[in-house]
């Protein structure tokens, strides 16, 4: 029997994607297209166990080898900064990391300018990099609603199409870094599963070639 | 009465195995003050793992710290002589843990050579640190880099300082297209830009590695570092400890302090490196000192972890 491979991958559509991806690339798992509850599958005959986790958490669990491999945004790579290998692009969820802010909106740099955000640390590194003195309200959601009570001058979040920040009147200012789903590793649990992790990654990247 | 040995915790004997190695070995005991001048961290902060160090004021009025580093303060203290110092420590030091974001005690043993440091000690360094990793778990791995290669290449193809910055950020997570891109962006040639990716792609058992790095030959230095290496893999194999040896360029260190040999011990069942150590003379540069230097450190509290220990079956 080939060891356990274990892999956490996000929940919710992004997750399917990729679960498709890897059953393309030989790794399947035919339970989890069932209909249930459960949170850990398993294929003991192709030696790989997955698990449905909250997507800014698969890195965790990556980066403490309760998984050893995972797919996680670039977004929630770039604000934790885990210990793990990033092995590749895998080209989905594609967006950007962007300032956005009330339409008609000019930055005064004679003041503090405060950002709403739910990525703290990007949004520091961003400013900070630009020199610019900034105040940093971190939200956990419906960050676009900061701008339009007064709360905040600008957000920084990832936006896709920016269909919702249109709809409540905001626009992209700048965007700054590209983001989309990565495959990432333990650095010890590859050291231990080198093949099987190496051969997952090439057949991956030939299907992210095709796309 | 119940075996001695028993009642320690997985840390407790990997330490006294791993001291009693160090002793045989013909390494002193380097015992060292709790407190430190704070001076000495504020002066080399980028070269601690974590920046932020407990202080207090001595009776006198003087700013100490519980120290954050063994290294350091063994460099401090260690006066020149001829041929090589060798120390072995084991010994708690305070850092802030990532996880609670505050500060923790952790027991860390190790060893450093300071001195007149030749390739013959790289390679007994290198071979008491695959034999720390035995003394922990049989399932372990000791990977290798040699940074001269890596800054080497590097400046050979001109890429700017923060160009570097970030290849080096990038080989460190394996990230092929990471590299790439910065490669791109610094406007190298499709070849030179895929040189650089090969330093993420070339990886494994040092018989496959080795005939693949001909490759990064590209100037007098980068010949010079590679049969360095070959020389190191050669020696190690002689002491039969090659087969759990990897060469990976991905173990990179700050180059401001490191240079040389650098390499990092992962056993099977521990999510993160419970060894780390490298050639530091950059480090020594900076603290004036006109030698060379050498050591490692075994994280003991990642072991705890550990069911079993293999020092205890002694």
């Amino acid at each position: 029997m080939k060891p356990m491979l274990n892999i956490a991958l996000p929940k919710g559509r992004l997750g399917e994607k990729v679960y498709a991806m890897f059953e393309k690339a030989g790794f399947g798992c035919p339970s989890i297209l069932e209909e249930s509850r459960k949170l850990i599958f398993e294929n003991a005959e192709a030696g790989v166990r997955y698990f449905w986790v909250k997507p800014s958490d698969v890195a965790i669990y990556v980066e403490r080898g309760a998984a050893d491999i995972g797919v996680a945004g670039k977004d929630i790579l770039l604000e934790y900064t885990p210990d793990v290998y990033e092995l590749l692009d895998l080209k989905l969820g594609k967006c950007s990391m962007c300032v956005a802010a009330k339409k008609g909106f000019s930055d005064d740099r004679n003041r503090t300018l405060t950002v709403a955000t739910k990525f703290t640390n990007i949004a520091k590194a961003h400013y900070a990099a630009e020199g610019r003195d900034i105040d940093i309200i971190h939200l956990n959601g419906s960050i676009e609603i900061a701008p339009i009570l007064g709360l905040s001058d600008v957000i920084v979040d990832i936006v896709e199409t920016g269909t919702t920040l249109k709809e409540n009147d905001l626009e992209v200012v700048e965007r700054f870094v590209p983001i989309s789903a990565r495959l990432i590793a333990n650095k010890s649990g590859f050291k231990f599963k080198t093949e099987r992790i190496e051969q997952l990654r090439k057949s991956l990247a030939k299907l992210v070639e095709e796309i | 009465m119940k075996d001695i040995l028993s009642i320690l915790s997985p840390e407790e004997r990997a330490a006294f195995s791993l001291c009693a190695l160090y002793e045989d070995a013909g390494y002193k005991k380097y015992r060292m003050s709790k407190f430190e001048e704070y001076a000495l961290y504020v002066q080399n902060k980028d070269f601690l793992v974590s920046e932020n160090v407990i202080t207090f004021t001595d009776t006198d009025g003087k700013l100490l710290a519980l120290k954050p580093d063994v290294t350091l303060s063994i460099i401090k203290n260690s006066r020149p002589q001829d041929g090589v110092m060798k120390v072995y420590y084991k010994e708690n030091v305070y850092r802030v843990s990532k996880g609670t974001k505050s500060f923790k005690e952790l027991m860390q043993a190790g060893l450093e050579c300071l001195g007149d440091v030749t390739t013959d000690t790289v390679i007994e360094v290198l071979s008491l640190a695959a034999r720390s990793l035995d003394a922990i778990s049989e399932e372990n791995v000791l990977e290798i880099s040699h940074l001269d290669i890596v800054s080497g290449v590097l400046s050979a193809l001109s890429v700017s300082e923060e160009g570097k910055r970030e290849i080096l950020m990038h080989l460190g997570e394996k990230n092929e297209s990471g590299v790439r891109a910065v490669a791109q962006r610094e406007g190298l040639s499709e070849q030179n830009a895929s040189l650089i990716c090969r330093l993420v792609t070339v990886y494994g058992a040092p018989k496959e590695v080795l005939p693949a790095l001909s490759a990064f030959a590209i100037t007098e230095e980068l010949s010079a570092a590679i049969a360095v290496l070959e020389e190191i893999v050669r020696g190690l194999s002689e002491e039969g400890l090659s087969d759990r040896l990897i060469i990976d360029f991905s173990v990179v260190n700050d180059m401001n302090y490191y240079n040389g040999i650098a390499f990092k011990g992962f056993v099977r069942g521990i999510p993160v490196g419970v060894l780390s150590g490298g050639e530091y003379d950059g480090l020594l540069k900076k603290m004036q000192k006109n030698e060379k230097g050498i050591g490692f450190a075994v994280y003991l509290d990642e072991l705890s972890r550990l069911e079993e220990v293999k020092g205890a079956e002694k």
